[in-house]
């Protein structure tokens, strides 16, 4: 059964084709990772995904909800992590936990006893109380993690999730998902640029670049497809191992991209 | 739900009262409005056979305190958006009604609280009240004032993506909308000009209710002060709530 189902999906910014067209189906209890490039269209993906940016055209389906349509309906059954900080540097690490979880409606009888299970997860549990903002940024990204790890719901969005974190935490991260999917079914679709991220942990990889999903399948689908012998090489021929020649659309398009990229962030 | 909004509104709260910079700053102004110009012009006020300036103007720069702080309160979405957590709340299961309540009703209770003081301040460097009772109702009024710009705030803040546009916000805005009201001098006698345009700026009909209950002197009359700030403040939390909805990251 599908739990994600994207069709059509397709987002520009001015001229620029960030995403290309796209259709592709998760299905539930799945680990599904998008693998590309940076600029491929990943985050942008991601974006129209959460419902935070509305497609161009196209429609995404997440656990039977409309997710441009019935956003609000849409919204209940998914969480993210994101790829930059989404943390309140003015709150606590408990007070942004603990506001976490009142947004997503976790009962307040477990609120407490999650917060403190997953700050002492990723080591914070001492500095509780103490502002995010003096935080370092291993300690944000940990805590992000954290957060976002909070409540169970039925699809978990990771973008670039192991950027900027420690191997400890990437282990216990992977392992935690693993047994949410293992006792409730959890889904988790990831974007990311490492190969061999994506090919510890997916089931099935989606390769896109430049806005277009160039092979879907799993990792030994794509090595046979490709005809070659690794995920990496499976990659490097799926979006070209020559570096590319830098004619005058493609630094127009990289600078759209750029322009965009900045932006958002 | 009622939690979500209570959370949302909490983190206005907390923000604030942890910014002590930002709390000393906002009350320096208008303290220094009051002292400056309460006492500067008062002689020259008196002259004129207009009463005490002092009384005259304390209603204005409790009405300045709040549309400062509400506006910026509402701008607060601009620095959120740049921060990342905008978008912590906006993949929240809630909608972005909720969202903006919770925020709009935030910003106001921190500019409702800024005004409370300024109005102890101003009663502490001498301005007088006509009556402690009128003071209940001019919290009303406050609150009212508070609500319709910390919505405004929320809308403009929508449709802005950084802080580049903050100048022009402050001297386009804010600053026309505070010295266009009356808050600083009488509405009564002045060039037509300038009453037409008072009349279409919401804070002249806030100072001149706040006027009216504490000093006893209306220009407009209470229930068309009323009348203008409900319609107003319902005007900017509907616009607020449908830009807000609007927003992409």
């Amino acid at each position: 059964m599908a739990i994600i189902e994207v069709k059509n999906l397709t987002k520009k910014f001015g001229d620029f084709l960030a995403v290309d067209n796209i259709s592709f189906q998760v299905r539930q209890g799945e680990f599904f990772a998008f693998l590309g490039p940076n600029g491929a269209g990943k985050s942008t993906t991601i974006k129209m995904m959460t419902t935070i940016l509305k497609p161009t055209s196209g429609s995404i389906v997440i656990s039977g909800h409309d997710a441009i349509g019935d956003s609000d309906r849409a919204r209940q059954s998914f969480g993210i992590v994101f790829q930059d900080q989404s943390l309140d540097d003015e709150l606590t690490a408990w007070e942004n936990m603990d506001f976490h979880g009142v947004l997503y409606d976790i009962p307040s009888v477990i609120r407490g006893g999650r917060v403190k299970q997953l700050l002492e997860f990723v080591e914070l549990w001492d500095r509780r109380d103490d502002l995010v903002k003096k935080f370092s940024g291993g300690m944000k990204r940990r805590l992000e993690i954290a957060r976002g790890l909070m409540h169970h719901p039925k699809v978990f969005f990771l973008d670039e999730p192991t950027l900027g974190l420690d191997a400890q935490t990437r282990q216990h991260m992977w392992s935690y998902l693993k047994n949410l999917n293992r006792t409730e079914g959890t889904t988790v679709f990831l974007t990311t640029h490492y190969i061999e991220e994506a090919e510890q942990i997916a089931q099935r990889v989606a390769v896109i670049d430049r806005g277009k999903i160039a092979a879907i399948g799993t990792v030994e689908e794509l090595r046979q497809e490709t005809g070659t012998d690794s995920l990496e090489k499976a990659f490097l021929k799926l979006t070209g191992s020559h570096i590319r020649e830098e004619s005058a659309g493609d630094f127009a398009a990289r600078r759209m991209r750029l322009f965009h990229g900045s932006k958002k962030n | 739900m009622f939690e979500k909004i209570y959370i949302l509104w909490l983190r206005q709260l907390k923000r604030y009262w942890r910014s002590k910079p930002r709390v000393i700053g906002s009350l320096g102004q208008p303290l220094l409005f009051l002292l400056a110009l309460g006492y500067g012009m008062g002689a020259v006020f008196q002259q004129a056979g207009k009463g005490d300036y002092l009384d005259f103007l304390a209603p204005g720069i409790i009405g300045m305190s709040i549309i400062f702080t509400a506006i910026f309160s509402g701008i607060e979405i601009i620095w959120d958006r740049q921060f990342g957590f905008l978008k912590e709340v906006l993949v929240a299961p809630m909608s972005r009604l909720e969202i903006m309540i919770g925020h709009t009703l935030g910003g106001a209770t921190v500019a409702f609280l800024q005004g409370v003081v300024v109005l102890l301040l101003s009663i502490a460097v001498g301005f007088g009240p006509i009556g402690w009772i009128e003071i209940f109702p001019a919290l009303g009024i406050m609150f009212l004032t508070a609500l319709l710009f910390a919505g405004f705030g929320v809308a403009v803040a929508s449709r802005l993506n950084d802080m580049q546009g903050f100048q022009l916000i402050m001297n386009f805005l804010i600053m026309p909308l505070f010295f266009l009201s009356g808050a600083l001098f009488p509405l009564e006698g002045a060039p037509k000009m300038l009453l037409a345009i008072a009349a279409i700026d919401p804070l002249s009909y806030g100072v001149d209710a706040l006027r009216g209950l504490l000093t006893g002197s209306y220009y407009y009359g209470l229930p068309l002060d009323i009348a203008a700030l409900a319609g107003a403040a319902s005007l900017a939390v509907a616009a607020g709530s449908y830009l807000f909805s609007k927003i992409q990251i």
